[in-house]
Protein backbone atom coordinates (compact mmCIF):
# COMPACT_ATOMS: atom_id res chain seq x y z
CA UNK A 1 0.00 0.00 0.00
CA UNK A 2 1.36 3.35 -0.59
CA UNK A 3 1.31 5.91 1.90
CA UNK A 4 0.20 9.48 1.59
CA UNK A 5 2.41 12.29 1.95
CA UNK A 6 0.70 13.68 5.06
CA UNK A 7 1.25 9.91 6.56
CA UNK A 8 4.96 9.99 5.57
CA UNK A 9 5.38 13.63 6.99
CA UNK A 10 4.23 12.58 10.32
CA UNK A 11 5.86 9.55 10.77
CA UNK A 12 9.02 10.84 9.93
CA UNK A 13 8.50 13.57 12.66
CA UNK A 14 7.19 11.79 15.46
CA UNK A 15 10.15 8.99 14.70
CA UNK A 16 12.79 11.80 14.92
CA UNK A 17 10.98 13.58 18.18
CA UNK A 18 8.98 10.77 19.60
CA UNK A 19 8.67 12.77 22.96
CA UNK A 20 6.44 15.23 21.05
CA UNK A 21 4.11 12.69 19.53
CA UNK A 22 1.33 13.45 21.85
CA UNK A 23 1.67 17.06 21.18
CA UNK A 24 2.05 16.75 17.48
CA UNK A 25 -0.88 14.46 17.05
CA UNK A 26 -3.18 15.84 19.53
CA UNK A 27 -2.95 19.36 17.41
CA UNK A 28 -2.98 17.69 14.79
CA UNK A 29 -6.10 16.21 15.32
CA UNK A 30 -7.54 19.34 16.45
CA UNK A 31 -6.80 21.28 13.06
CA UNK A 32 -8.00 18.31 10.93
CA UNK A 33 -11.33 18.88 13.29
CA UNK A 34 -11.69 22.36 12.56
CA UNK A 35 -9.70 24.12 15.11
CA UNK A 36 -9.88 27.94 14.65
CA UNK A 37 -7.02 29.33 12.61
CA UNK A 38 -5.21 31.07 15.95
CA UNK A 39 -4.71 27.38 16.65
CA UNK A 40 -2.89 27.07 13.62
CA UNK A 41 -0.71 29.83 14.12
CA UNK A 42 -0.18 28.68 17.60
CA UNK A 43 1.20 25.86 15.78
CA UNK A 44 3.19 26.99 13.37
CA UNK A 45 4.79 29.31 16.22
CA UNK A 46 5.80 26.34 18.27
CA UNK A 47 6.77 23.75 15.63
CA UNK A 48 10.67 24.60 15.90
CA UNK A 49 10.36 25.17 19.87
CA UNK A 50 9.33 21.74 20.53
CA UNK A 51 11.20 19.85 17.51
CA UNK A 52 13.94 22.09 17.06
CA UNK A 53 15.34 22.94 13.72
CA UNK A 54 17.78 19.80 12.61
CA UNK A 55 17.10 18.01 9.42
CA UNK A 56 14.84 15.08 8.98
CA UNK A 57 16.40 12.29 8.92
CA UNK A 58 15.70 10.36 5.56
CA UNK A 59 16.96 7.34 4.24
CA UNK A 60 16.90 6.44 0.54
CA UNK A 61 13.48 4.31 0.96
CA UNK A 62 12.29 7.58 2.44
CA UNK A 63 13.18 9.42 -0.01
CA UNK A 64 11.35 6.68 -2.51
CA UNK A 65 8.51 6.90 -0.85
CA UNK A 66 8.32 10.04 -0.88
CA UNK A 67 8.39 10.00 -4.69
CA UNK A 68 6.07 7.45 -4.79
CA UNK A 69 3.26 9.55 -2.79
CA UNK A 70 4.16 12.53 -4.98
CA UNK A 71 5.80 12.23 -8.08
CA UNK A 72 8.81 14.67 -8.31
CA UNK A 73 8.92 15.29 -4.52
CA UNK A 74 11.88 15.68 -2.77
CA UNK A 75 11.92 16.13 1.01
CA UNK A 76 15.63 16.23 0.75
CA UNK A 77 16.95 18.64 3.17
CA UNK A 78 13.72 19.74 4.96
CA UNK A 79 13.73 20.28 8.23
CA UNK A 80 12.10 18.53 11.13
CA UNK A 81 10.02 21.99 11.87
CA UNK A 82 9.46 22.72 8.74
CA UNK A 83 7.85 19.43 7.67
CA UNK A 84 5.71 19.75 10.51
CA UNK A 85 4.46 23.68 9.27
CA UNK A 86 3.61 22.21 6.18
CA UNK A 87 2.07 18.82 7.72
CA UNK A 88 -0.11 21.19 9.87
CA UNK A 89 -1.47 23.37 6.00
CA UNK A 90 -2.44 20.30 4.77
CA UNK A 91 -4.14 18.73 7.80
CA UNK A 92 -6.13 22.06 8.73
CA UNK A 93 -9.69 21.78 7.61
CA UNK A 94 -11.22 25.43 6.76
CA UNK A 95 -13.82 26.73 4.44
CA UNK A 96 -11.09 29.03 2.76
CA UNK A 97 -9.86 28.63 -0.38
CA UNK A 98 -6.24 27.40 0.00
CA UNK A 99 -4.59 29.99 -1.79
CA UNK A 100 -6.19 32.21 0.20
CA UNK A 101 -5.11 30.59 3.95
CA UNK A 102 -1.38 30.35 2.17
CA UNK A 103 -1.09 34.26 1.62
CA UNK A 104 -2.63 34.96 4.49
CA UNK A 105 0.65 33.02 6.19
CA UNK A 106 2.53 33.93 4.10
CA UNK A 107 2.28 37.42 4.60
CA UNK A 108 3.34 36.87 7.95
CA UNK A 109 5.71 34.29 8.10
CA UNK A 110 9.40 34.49 9.28
CA UNK A 111 12.47 33.44 6.71
CA UNK A 112 12.31 29.71 8.01
CA UNK A 113 8.48 29.48 7.93
CA UNK A 114 8.50 31.08 4.17
CA UNK A 115 10.73 28.45 3.39
CA UNK A 116 8.70 26.11 4.58
CA UNK A 117 5.47 27.30 3.26
CA UNK A 118 7.15 27.05 -0.10
CA UNK A 119 8.72 23.96 -0.07
CA UNK A 120 5.44 22.52 0.22
CA UNK A 121 3.89 23.47 -3.14
CA UNK A 122 3.80 20.08 -4.85
CA UNK A 123 1.82 19.14 -1.99
CA UNK A 124 -0.84 21.51 -1.79
CA UNK A 125 -4.07 21.38 -3.47
CA UNK A 126 -5.86 23.26 -6.13
CA UNK A 127 -2.08 23.86 -7.65
CA UNK A 128 -3.40 26.05 -10.53
CA UNK A 129 -5.04 28.85 -8.16
CA UNK A 130 -1.14 29.65 -6.43
CA UNK A 131 0.18 31.57 -9.44
CA UNK A 132 0.19 34.68 -7.33
CA UNK A 133 1.76 33.10 -4.13
CA UNK A 134 4.19 31.07 -5.73
CA UNK A 135 4.90 34.49 -8.23
CA UNK A 136 5.53 36.44 -4.96
CA UNK A 137 7.79 33.66 -4.08
CA UNK A 138 9.96 33.78 -6.77
CA UNK A 139 10.30 37.35 -6.48
CA UNK A 140 11.47 37.24 -3.05
CA UNK A 141 15.24 39.15 -2.30
CA UNK A 142 16.00 36.36 -0.23
CA UNK A 143 17.66 33.88 -2.32
CA UNK A 144 16.81 31.00 0.27
CA UNK A 145 12.94 31.33 -0.37
CA UNK A 146 13.79 31.30 -4.57
CA UNK A 147 15.39 28.84 -3.88
CA UNK A 148 12.71 27.06 -2.13
CA UNK A 149 10.54 26.67 -4.83
CA UNK A 150 13.25 26.73 -7.73
CA UNK A 151 15.16 23.39 -6.25
CA UNK A 152 13.98 20.09 -5.33
CA UNK A 153 10.81 21.14 -6.59
CA UNK A 154 8.60 19.40 -9.08
CA UNK A 155 5.85 22.51 -8.74
CA UNK A 156 7.78 24.59 -11.79
CA UNK A 157 8.34 22.15 -13.86
CA UNK A 158 4.76 20.54 -13.57
CA UNK A 159 2.75 24.13 -13.33
CA UNK A 160 4.73 26.97 -14.58
CA UNK A 161 4.37 28.63 -18.44
CA UNK A 162 7.16 28.70 -20.49
CA UNK A 163 7.57 33.10 -19.51
CA UNK A 164 7.38 32.11 -15.70
CA UNK A 165 9.71 28.94 -16.58
CA UNK A 166 12.39 31.23 -18.35
CA UNK A 167 12.89 33.90 -15.80
CA UNK A 168 13.51 31.68 -12.77
CA UNK A 169 16.17 30.10 -14.67
CA UNK A 170 17.41 33.59 -15.06
CA UNK A 171 16.88 34.69 -11.88
CA UNK A 172 18.56 31.54 -10.47
CA UNK A 173 22.07 32.89 -12.40
CA UNK A 174 21.37 36.61 -11.24
CA UNK A 175 21.36 35.87 -7.61
CA UNK A 176 24.40 33.12 -7.90
CA UNK A 177 22.74 30.29 -7.03
CA UNK A 178 22.98 27.11 -9.10
CA UNK A 179 20.91 25.27 -11.73
CA UNK A 180 21.67 21.69 -11.57
CA UNK A 181 18.82 21.11 -8.60
CA UNK A 182 15.85 22.72 -10.69
CA UNK A 183 13.86 19.76 -11.37
CA UNK A 184 13.24 19.65 -15.14
CA UNK A 185 15.99 21.64 -16.30
CA UNK A 186 16.35 19.19 -19.07
CA UNK A 187 12.43 18.33 -19.74
CA UNK A 188 11.66 22.01 -19.91
CA UNK A 189 14.62 23.12 -22.19
CA UNK A 190 13.08 25.63 -25.13
CA UNK A 191 14.25 27.57 -27.75
CA UNK A 192 13.41 31.03 -26.28
CA UNK A 193 15.14 30.39 -22.74
CA UNK A 194 18.34 29.04 -24.87
CA UNK A 195 18.39 32.92 -26.93
CA UNK A 196 17.74 34.62 -23.39
CA UNK A 197 20.61 32.60 -21.87
CA UNK A 198 22.78 32.87 -24.91
CA UNK A 199 22.49 37.06 -24.82
CA UNK A 200 22.98 36.69 -21.05
CA UNK A 201 26.20 34.51 -21.76
CA UNK A 202 27.15 37.60 -23.81
CA UNK A 203 26.64 40.15 -21.97
CA UNK A 204 29.07 38.34 -19.06
CA UNK A 205 31.86 38.16 -21.85
CA UNK A 206 31.16 41.70 -23.15
CA UNK A 207 31.72 42.29 -18.93
CA UNK A 208 34.44 40.54 -18.50
CA UNK A 209 32.43 38.07 -16.27
CA UNK A 210 32.47 34.26 -15.51
CA UNK A 211 29.27 32.06 -16.92
CA UNK A 212 28.44 29.08 -15.10
CA UNK A 213 28.54 26.11 -17.71
CA UNK A 214 25.62 24.67 -16.05
CA UNK A 215 23.92 27.71 -18.49
CA UNK A 216 24.64 25.29 -21.20
CA UNK A 217 22.22 22.34 -19.99
CA UNK A 218 19.55 24.18 -20.95
CA UNK A 219 20.79 25.70 -24.29
CA UNK A 220 22.70 22.15 -25.64
CA UNK A 221 19.77 21.01 -27.30
CA UNK A 222 18.99 23.99 -29.41
CA UNK A 223 22.87 25.03 -30.35
CA UNK A 224 22.36 24.44 -34.27
CA UNK A 225 19.28 26.76 -34.36
CA UNK A 226 19.64 29.56 -36.66
CA UNK A 227 19.03 32.12 -33.76
CA UNK A 228 21.86 30.83 -31.42
CA UNK A 229 24.49 29.20 -33.82
CA UNK A 230 26.08 32.34 -35.01
CA UNK A 231 26.68 33.72 -31.70
CA UNK A 232 27.89 30.65 -30.13
CA UNK A 233 30.44 29.90 -33.04
CA UNK A 234 31.79 33.63 -32.40
CA UNK A 235 31.82 33.31 -28.37
CA UNK A 236 34.03 29.67 -29.63
CA UNK A 237 36.25 32.16 -31.70
CA UNK A 238 37.00 34.36 -29.24
CA UNK A 239 38.21 31.80 -27.20
CA UNK A 240 35.12 32.49 -24.30
CA UNK A 241 33.46 29.34 -25.25
CA UNK A 242 34.78 26.08 -24.96
CA UNK A 243 33.17 23.84 -27.72
CA UNK A 244 32.88 20.87 -25.25
CA UNK A 245 30.39 22.37 -23.42
CA UNK A 246 28.26 22.17 -26.21
CA UNK A 247 28.51 18.35 -26.81
CA UNK B 1 36.09 40.22 21.24
CA UNK B 2 32.67 39.21 20.18
CA UNK B 3 29.92 41.81 20.43
CA UNK B 4 26.04 42.10 20.68
CA UNK B 5 24.08 44.93 20.03
CA UNK B 6 21.21 44.83 21.22
CA UNK B 7 19.34 47.90 20.22
CA UNK B 8 20.13 48.64 16.75
CA UNK B 9 17.07 49.83 13.89
CA UNK B 10 19.20 48.09 11.05
CA UNK B 11 15.95 48.79 8.70
CA UNK B 12 17.33 52.39 8.50
CA UNK B 13 20.92 51.80 7.83
CA UNK B 14 22.82 50.94 5.01
CA UNK B 15 25.32 47.39 4.17
CA UNK B 16 28.55 50.18 5.06
CA UNK B 17 27.13 49.80 8.43
CA UNK B 18 26.60 46.48 8.39
CA UNK B 19 30.40 45.81 7.08
CA UNK B 20 31.63 47.77 9.29
CA UNK B 21 29.82 46.05 12.45
CA UNK B 22 31.04 43.04 11.41
CA UNK B 23 33.85 43.88 10.94
CA UNK B 24 34.19 45.49 14.55
CA UNK B 25 33.35 42.12 15.93
CA UNK B 26 29.32 42.31 16.42
CA UNK B 27 27.99 38.94 15.77
CA UNK B 28 24.76 39.47 17.32
CA UNK B 29 22.25 42.37 17.18
CA UNK B 30 18.51 43.12 17.94
CA UNK B 31 16.77 45.15 16.26
CA UNK B 32 13.44 46.68 18.29
CA UNK B 33 10.11 47.23 16.76
CA UNK B 34 10.30 51.03 16.62
CA UNK B 35 8.72 54.19 15.06
CA UNK B 36 10.21 54.72 11.60
CA UNK B 37 10.77 58.64 11.84
CA UNK B 38 7.09 59.47 10.37
CA UNK B 39 4.05 57.73 11.26
CA UNK B 40 1.89 55.20 9.69
CA UNK B 41 -1.16 55.67 8.75
CA UNK B 42 -2.54 52.34 7.82
CA UNK B 43 -2.23 48.94 9.91
CA UNK B 44 -1.17 46.85 7.13
CA UNK B 45 2.21 49.03 6.54
CA UNK B 46 3.02 48.43 10.47
CA UNK B 47 2.28 44.68 9.70
CA UNK B 48 4.39 44.23 6.56
CA UNK B 49 7.39 46.40 8.81
CA UNK B 50 6.62 43.61 11.21
CA UNK B 51 7.20 41.32 8.54
CA UNK B 52 10.40 42.83 7.10
CA UNK B 53 11.72 42.91 10.54
CA UNK B 54 11.33 39.13 11.37
CA UNK B 55 12.05 38.33 7.68
CA UNK B 56 13.99 40.45 5.21
CA UNK B 57 16.27 42.39 7.46
CA UNK B 58 17.34 38.72 9.18
CA UNK B 59 18.27 37.67 5.92
CA UNK B 60 19.51 40.70 5.08
CA UNK B 61 22.12 41.04 8.28
CA UNK B 62 22.80 37.00 7.88
CA UNK B 63 24.61 38.11 4.55
CA UNK B 64 27.53 39.85 6.65
CA UNK B 65 27.48 37.25 8.87
CA UNK B 66 25.32 38.85 11.90
CA UNK B 67 22.75 37.56 13.40
CA UNK B 68 19.46 39.44 13.37
CA UNK B 69 16.81 39.21 16.36
CA UNK B 70 14.20 41.65 16.76
CA UNK B 71 11.35 42.27 19.37
CA UNK B 72 8.02 43.31 17.98
CA UNK B 73 5.77 45.56 19.54
CA UNK B 74 3.73 48.71 19.54
CA UNK B 75 5.58 51.71 20.40
CA UNK B 76 4.76 54.93 22.49
CA UNK B 77 4.25 57.13 19.74
CA UNK B 78 1.75 55.53 17.56
CA UNK B 79 0.34 53.92 21.23
CA UNK B 80 -1.58 57.31 20.16
CA UNK B 81 -2.73 56.76 17.28
CA UNK B 82 -5.82 54.70 18.57
CA UNK B 83 -7.26 53.16 15.46
CA UNK B 84 -3.72 52.45 14.24
CA UNK B 85 -2.71 50.64 18.06
CA UNK B 86 -6.33 49.20 18.07
CA UNK B 87 -5.23 47.55 14.90
CA UNK B 88 -1.74 46.67 15.70
CA UNK B 89 -2.85 45.07 18.94
CA UNK B 90 -4.61 42.15 16.88
CA UNK B 91 -1.47 41.33 14.56
CA UNK B 92 0.65 41.28 17.67
CA UNK B 93 0.41 37.94 18.70
CA UNK B 94 0.67 36.47 15.60
CA UNK B 95 4.39 38.32 15.53
CA UNK B 96 5.48 37.01 18.86
CA UNK B 97 6.14 33.34 18.93
CA UNK B 98 8.22 34.42 15.25
CA UNK B 99 11.48 32.54 14.80
CA UNK B 100 14.42 34.95 16.58
CA UNK B 101 11.76 37.19 18.18
CA UNK B 102 13.51 37.61 21.99
CA UNK B 103 11.19 40.15 23.51
CA UNK B 104 8.50 42.48 23.49
CA UNK B 105 9.16 45.83 22.76
CA UNK B 106 10.11 48.89 22.43
CA UNK B 107 7.16 49.73 24.39
CA UNK B 108 6.49 52.30 27.22
CA UNK B 109 6.01 55.97 27.16
CA UNK B 110 6.88 59.32 24.99
CA UNK B 111 4.52 61.99 26.28
CA UNK B 112 3.09 59.69 29.21
CA UNK B 113 -0.55 59.87 27.88
CA UNK B 114 -3.76 57.78 29.00
CA UNK B 115 -3.33 55.91 25.61
CA UNK B 116 0.25 55.42 25.92
CA UNK B 117 -0.52 53.85 29.23
CA UNK B 118 -3.39 51.79 28.28
CA UNK B 119 -1.30 49.69 25.51
CA UNK B 120 1.81 49.70 27.48
CA UNK B 121 -0.08 47.78 29.76
CA UNK B 122 -1.91 45.53 27.41
CA UNK B 123 1.45 44.64 25.75
CA UNK B 124 3.11 43.75 29.14
CA UNK B 125 -0.04 41.41 29.22
CA UNK B 126 0.67 39.93 26.44
CA UNK B 127 4.77 39.64 27.31
CA UNK B 128 3.85 37.98 30.47
CA UNK B 129 1.08 35.04 29.17
CA UNK B 130 3.34 34.38 26.47
CA UNK B 131 6.97 34.00 29.09
CA UNK B 132 8.96 37.11 26.57
CA UNK B 133 11.48 39.46 28.45
CA UNK B 134 10.20 42.98 27.70
CA UNK B 135 12.52 45.94 25.99
CA UNK B 136 10.97 49.35 27.81
CA UNK B 137 11.96 52.67 26.07
CA UNK B 138 12.16 55.33 28.72
CA UNK B 139 11.31 58.65 27.76
CA UNK B 140 13.46 61.51 26.33
CA UNK B 141 11.34 64.10 28.50
CA UNK B 142 10.40 64.01 32.05
CA UNK B 143 12.77 60.91 31.72
CA UNK B 144 13.72 60.45 35.61
CA UNK B 145 9.90 60.21 36.63
CA UNK B 146 8.48 58.40 33.28
CA UNK B 147 11.58 55.92 33.86
CA UNK B 148 10.04 54.95 37.68
CA UNK B 149 6.79 55.02 36.75
CA UNK B 150 7.49 52.32 33.62
CA UNK B 151 8.56 50.15 36.44
CA UNK B 152 5.95 50.99 38.97
CA UNK B 153 3.66 49.53 35.57
CA UNK B 154 5.50 46.86 35.06
CA UNK B 155 5.67 45.45 38.70
CA UNK B 156 2.00 46.61 38.60
CA UNK B 157 1.15 43.95 35.87
CA UNK B 158 2.95 41.16 37.13
CA UNK B 159 6.24 41.20 35.80
CA UNK B 160 9.47 39.77 37.53
CA UNK B 161 12.01 42.77 37.07
CA UNK B 162 14.22 39.90 35.56
CA UNK B 163 12.52 39.90 32.54
CA UNK B 164 12.17 43.56 31.84
CA UNK B 165 15.27 45.40 30.20
CA UNK B 166 14.77 49.68 30.81
CA UNK B 167 16.47 50.91 28.22
CA UNK B 168 18.02 54.67 27.11
CA UNK B 169 19.24 55.07 30.79
CA UNK B 170 21.15 58.08 32.20
CA UNK B 171 23.27 58.97 35.48
CA UNK B 172 19.84 59.86 36.65
CA UNK B 173 18.22 57.10 36.26
CA UNK B 174 20.53 54.25 36.78
CA UNK B 175 20.27 53.54 40.36
CA UNK B 176 17.02 53.32 40.67
CA UNK B 177 16.77 51.09 37.77
CA UNK B 178 19.51 48.70 38.83
CA UNK B 179 17.91 48.84 42.38
CA UNK B 180 14.93 47.59 42.00
CA UNK B 181 16.48 44.61 40.13
CA UNK B 182 15.88 45.34 36.18
CA UNK B 183 18.50 44.99 33.55
CA UNK B 184 19.53 48.70 32.79
CA UNK B 185 20.50 49.38 28.85
CA UNK B 186 22.40 52.12 27.71
CA UNK B 187 22.54 54.01 24.29
CA UNK B 188 25.35 55.34 23.11
CA UNK B 189 24.03 57.77 21.00
CA UNK B 190 25.14 61.35 19.69
CA UNK B 191 23.78 64.50 21.54
CA UNK B 192 20.54 62.89 22.68
CA UNK B 193 21.92 60.00 24.79
CA UNK B 194 24.80 58.23 26.47
CA UNK B 195 28.15 59.14 25.16
CA UNK B 196 30.78 56.63 25.52
CA UNK B 197 33.11 58.92 27.86
CA UNK B 198 30.24 59.06 30.43
CA UNK B 199 29.24 55.03 30.13
CA UNK B 200 32.61 54.22 31.16
CA UNK B 201 32.63 56.34 34.43
CA UNK B 202 29.37 54.74 34.93
CA UNK B 203 31.46 51.59 34.70
CA UNK B 204 33.81 52.32 37.08
CA UNK B 205 31.31 53.55 39.43
CA UNK B 206 28.74 50.11 38.86
CA UNK B 207 30.74 47.51 37.58
CA UNK B 208 28.91 45.36 34.84
CA UNK B 209 26.18 43.47 36.72
CA UNK B 210 22.96 43.95 34.28
CA UNK B 211 24.57 46.57 32.88
CA UNK B 212 23.41 46.55 28.98
CA UNK B 213 25.19 49.06 26.73
CA UNK B 214 23.58 49.28 22.79
CA UNK B 215 23.78 51.98 20.36
CA UNK B 216 20.40 52.84 19.62
CA UNK B 217 21.40 53.32 15.96
CA UNK B 218 18.77 54.34 13.66
CA UNK B 219 17.50 57.03 11.28
CA UNK B 220 19.09 59.69 12.99
CA UNK B 221 22.51 61.20 13.15
CA UNK B 222 23.69 58.07 15.16
CA UNK B 223 26.70 55.75 15.28
CA UNK B 224 26.02 51.97 14.74
CA UNK B 225 29.84 51.55 16.16
CA UNK B 226 28.58 52.46 19.49
CA UNK B 227 29.09 49.02 21.29
CA UNK B 228 32.53 48.29 19.97
CA UNK B 229 34.23 51.82 20.56
CA UNK B 230 32.55 52.11 23.82
CA UNK B 231 34.46 48.77 24.58
CA UNK B 232 37.18 49.55 23.19
CA UNK B 233 37.20 52.68 25.41
CA UNK B 234 36.61 51.15 28.39
CA UNK B 235 39.33 48.78 27.64
CA UNK B 236 41.68 51.64 27.58
CA UNK B 237 40.62 53.35 31.24
CA UNK B 238 40.97 50.40 32.18
CA UNK B 239 37.74 49.01 32.86
CA UNK B 240 38.26 44.79 33.65
CA UNK B 241 37.95 42.81 30.40
CA UNK B 242 35.22 40.54 32.46
CA UNK B 243 33.06 43.73 33.05
CA UNK B 244 33.30 44.84 29.28
CA UNK B 245 32.30 41.63 28.21
CA UNK B 246 29.61 40.96 30.33
CA UNK B 247 28.09 45.04 29.13
CA UNK B 248 28.72 44.76 25.89
CA UNK B 249 27.94 40.77 25.36
CA UNK B 250 26.29 38.26 27.77
CA UNK B 251 24.56 40.49 29.96
CA UNK B 252 22.66 41.32 26.43
CA UNK B 253 22.39 37.28 25.53
CA UNK B 254 21.41 36.75 28.99
CA UNK B 255 18.63 38.96 29.35
CA UNK B 256 17.20 38.02 25.63
CA UNK B 257 17.94 34.40 25.81
CA UNK B 258 15.72 34.33 28.48
CA UNK B 259 13.18 34.47 25.15
CA UNK B 260 14.59 31.02 24.30
CA UNK B 261 15.32 32.59 20.93
CA UNK B 262 18.38 33.91 21.26
CA UNK B 263 21.54 31.20 21.84
CA UNK B 264 25.14 31.63 21.41
CA UNK B 265 25.62 28.34 19.31
CA UNK B 266 23.26 30.53 16.78
CA UNK B 267 27.02 32.05 15.94
CA UNK B 268 29.14 29.50 17.25
CA UNK B 269 27.93 26.43 15.41
CA UNK B 270 24.58 27.83 13.79
CA UNK B 271 22.33 24.34 12.38
CA UNK B 272 22.78 22.90 9.43
CA UNK B 273 19.45 24.21 8.24
CA UNK B 274 20.85 27.70 9.22
CA UNK B 275 23.83 27.62 7.38
CA UNK B 276 22.35 26.76 4.18
CA UNK B 277 19.99 28.92 4.26
CA UNK B 278 20.07 32.09 6.83
CA UNK B 279 23.67 32.38 7.90
CA UNK B 280 26.80 33.20 6.15
CA UNK B 281 29.01 33.17 8.91
CA UNK B 282 31.26 36.10 9.84
CA UNK B 283 34.87 35.82 8.86
CA UNK B 284 35.83 36.88 12.16
CA UNK B 285 34.56 33.76 13.89
CA UNK B 286 36.29 32.10 10.79
CA UNK B 287 39.59 33.81 11.98
CA UNK B 288 39.98 35.79 8.57
CA UNK B 289 40.17 38.64 10.18
CA UNK B 290 41.09 40.66 13.66
CA UNK B 291 38.64 42.94 14.86
CA UNK B 292 39.18 46.21 13.71
CA UNK B 293 36.63 49.53 13.73
CA UNK B 294 36.61 51.56 11.05
CA UNK B 295 34.13 54.23 9.61
CA UNK B 296 31.56 52.68 7.73
CA UNK B 297 32.39 53.02 4.05
CA UNK B 298 35.96 53.46 5.11
CA UNK B 299 37.00 50.93 2.82
CA UNK B 300 35.06 52.03 -0.14
CA UNK B 301 35.72 55.38 0.28
CA UNK B 302 39.20 54.19 -0.80
CA UNK B 303 38.95 52.58 -3.60
CA UNK B 304 38.01 54.14 -6.81
CA UNK B 305 36.99 51.28 -8.53
CA UNK B 306 33.90 49.81 -8.90
CA UNK B 307 33.70 46.18 -10.93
Amino acid sequence: MSNTAESLLRNWIVEQAPEQATWVDGSLDALAQGAPDRDLYIFLGYAPRKLGKADLNLTDDDLADANAAKPGWSPKGWSIDGAARVLALLTATSNRPFAERFKDLRRTSDVSEMIALYRGLPLYPDPETMDFEVGEGLRSNIRAVFEAIAHHNPFPRDNFDEHRWNHMILKALFVGSTLAPIVGLRDRANPELARILVDYAQERWAAGRPVTDELWISVRPFKDDPAIADQLSEAVGKGYLNKEVLL
Amino acid sequence: MMYIDPHAHMISRTTDDYEAMAAAGVVALIEPAFWVGQPRTYVGTYVDYLSSIVGWERFRASQFGIRHYCTVGLNSKEANNEELAEGVMEWLPRFALKEGVVAIGEIGYDEQTPLEDKYFRLQLSLAKELNLPVMVHTPHRDKKRGTSKSMDVCEEMGMDPSMVIIDHNNEETVAETLQRGYWAGFSIYPSTKMGNVRMVELLKQYGGERIIVDSACDWGISDCLGVAKTAHLALQSGIPEETVRKVCYQNALDAYGQSGQMNEQDWLNPAPIDQRTLYEGNSILRGGREPKIEAPGERRAGQLLIE
